[in-house]
């Protein structure tokens, strides 16, 4: 090879040219900006005395920063006859019930597709790959006749038991435990005279560790951002996301306990994602699809 | 090797019995993961199989929740076609809305996963990271409401004055002419989800190997490398997140209402799902609500199979 091998660190870089790199850099510094700015944006506003939150025009960076606007939250939202408590209650059990049942349910479903073998495996799991094809919205009308045939029009149940039948967890699950749980383990563990559900249990689900995380981060995020639904009327069943939607109603003057609240309700999925992001890339790993 | 244990238990062989037979000798000695299946698939029928079957049954009906429904044909889909205006800009405007983001989101996707992929581990998290938590984030997005807002706190308007590009300030969200492109842009800024941390995945699994018998068979550069190596190996990945990215791209209807409000000015946003929403929530009309969300379904899984064929022509 006549051309110089370029190293980065002292591994050879193979087919990389300066140019590209550096067009790579500049490509990501201007993209990384776009996403990043607006984010950055509301923290900045969440920090903001009156006075800043006033002045024109407005400036990407804060002077005295305070944490007013979330004290604010709750003098705000005091006064209204559901107490703010109540809605951050009502998004935290939403969300801890939906993403539990969707974990035991999605997981037991995709160890019985991943390792079972019986009549009808396939067919099931090209029904649940074809409802990845189409937006649940799609299905609102009708969704809201059969939850209002079981009287559960305005109960948690309502958005809860919907959420626990997921599809993407229990897709990413599978996809999961059929490369990394080796069918030899599950086999002696048989043999040792273990049933299916003890095996499940105590092998095969403390070996996909990574892709519990992967489905709750999933189920959680969908949950955790439920905003207004058609399903519930009562104020003091409505989410934290619904009361920030009232908050930002109030105009310019709340605008610095809207964006509060906004970071609030950021900075939980956020910090779950932060704090497990391996182990979603080692899930996402075995996320493909066979044509 | 779960099939050679089934096959020692198994009382009967398959050439002994009818076919038939054979199956219900199968299901019985596989009770369990009939039983570990059934709750979840119990709930996804009835929350995801049969209100699709239920909209096809009601498409057909002038159902509005009060009295029993009446067989009324085709009628509802006729009336969509031919006499509803409305939802004719709603197919134009969902098209125009998938037509650009999705494909656009999906590229955008694999060229910031791939670019990430070339970044020293360490700072490839962080900017992962970067990329990722607007689509994690819930409504932040609202955020480019305040940026482009009117008053004194549109951020947009007021560098605009400043630079002396504009003299007063311009009603982004009730312009039509604007808000078509701004929920394009705020709709590709949440978009970097699921399918891109799968990309990203992607590329990490990759054997280095490959690349170093690539390059002494004679490839070049990163993008043939891209072209004849890296893609054809993430073909299911690619698979995956065009299926996202589909179902994303006709799922934005919520963001457009937030915000420019519903209806949006001249219905210049207004898309198949607003028309949805608008007949099944506010009216009532379940029959010709149902006839809309079957034309939504036929319209997603058209585009699926699209794009499945298309994709499977990568690297060839």
């Amino acid at each position: 090879m006549a051309k110089k091998l370029r190293t980065r660190g002292h591994r050879v870089v193979l087919n990389r040219s300066a140019g590209g790199d550096t067009g790579i850099t500049v490509v990501l510094t201007i993209m990384g900006l776009f996403m990043f700015l607006p984010m950055y944006y509301v923290v900045i506003q969440s920090l903001k005395p009156l006075d800043e939150l006033f002045m024109f025009p407005p400036k990407f960076i804060v002077m005295k920063p305070t944490l007013e606007n979330f004290t604010d939250l709750f003098t705000l939202m005091g006064d209204s006859w559901v107490p703010f408590s109540r809605y951050i209650f009502n998004t935290v059990f939403i969300t801890i019930c939906g993403t539990v049942g969707n974990l035991i349910f999605a997981s037991m479903a995709a160890y019985s597709l991943a390792k079972l073998r019986f009549p009808g495996r396939n067919a099931i799991f090209q029904i649940i790959v074809m409802s990845l094809m189409f937006h649940s919205t799609v299905n609102q009308v009708t969704h809201f006749i059969i939850l209002s045939a079981f009287g559960w029009i305005d109960t948690y149940l309502s958005i809860i038991v919907p959420s626990m039948a997921t599809t993407i967890g229990l897709y990413l699950m599978k996809q999961f435990m059929e490369t990394s749980v080796p069918d030899t383990v599950l086999e002696s563990a048989r043999l040792d005279g273990a049933s299916e559900f003890r095996t499940y249990l105590t092998i095969a689900m403390p070996m996909v560790k990574p892709a519990w995380l992967t489905l709750i981060i999933e189920c959680f995020k969908n949950l955790w951002n439920s905003g207004s639904s058609i399903y519930i009327h009562s104020e003091e069943l409505k989410t934290f996301n619904y009361a920030i939607q009232q908050i930002l109603s109030g105009g310019i003057a709340r605008s610095g306990a809207g964006a509060a609240a906004t970071v609030v309700m950021m900075l939980v999925p956020i910090l779950v994602f932060v704090l497990n992001q391996s182990q979603i890339i080692e899930t996402m790993g075995s996320s493909g699809m066979k044509d | 090797m779960s099939q050679t244990n089934a096959e020692t238990k198994r009382p009967v062989k398959r050439s002994e019995v009818s076919k038939l037979r054979w199956t219900w000798e199968e299901m019985k000695n596989n009770k369990t993961a009939y039983f570990m299946l059934a709750p979840f698939f119990l709930l996804f029928i009835i929350f995801t199989i049969l209100p699709v079957f239920l909209s096809m049954l009601l498409s057909l009906t002038d159902f509005n929740m009060l009295q029993m429904p009446h067989w009324v044909g085709i009628s509802n889909f006729t009336r969509l076609f031919l006499d509803d205006d409305i939802f004719i800009l709603a197919c134009q405007n969902t098209l125009i809305f998938a037509a650009i983001t999705g494909p656009v989101s999906y590229l955008l996707s694999l060229l910031i996963a791939w670019f990430i992929n070339e970044l020293p581990p360490k700072i490839r998290a962080v900017v992962t990271l970067i990329f990722y938590a607007p689509s994690i984030s819930g409504q932040v997005y609202l955020i480019w409401k305040t940026l482009f807002s009117s008053d004194s706190y549109g951020w947009v308007n007021a560098t605009l004055i400043d630079l002396g590009a504009i003299s007063e300030p311009i009603l982004w969200f009730e312009n039509a002419e604007y808000v078509m492109p701004l929920c394009i842009v705020v709709a590709l800024w949440t978009s970097l989800g699921t399918a891109f941390l799968s990309f990203i995945a992607g590329f990490q699994t990759i054997d280095r190997s490959m690349y170093e018998a690539a390059a002494v068979d004679g490839i070049k550069n990163r993008w043939q490398e891209l072209w004849y190596i890296t893609l054809p190996t993430m073909r299911p990945q690619l698979m995956f997140g065009a299926v996202l990215a589909i179902t994303n791209s006709f799922g934005f209807g919520g963001v457009v209402t937030a915000l420019c409000g519903f209806p949006s000015v001249d219905y210049a946003a207004h898309t198949i799902m607003h028309h949805l929403d608008d007949y099944g929530g506010a009216r009532y009309e379940i029959g010709y609500a149902s006839s809309i969300a079957v034309v939504l379904f036929v319209i997603m899984f058209a585009s699926n199979i699209i794009i499945k064929k298309a994709l499977s022509k990568v690297g060839e």
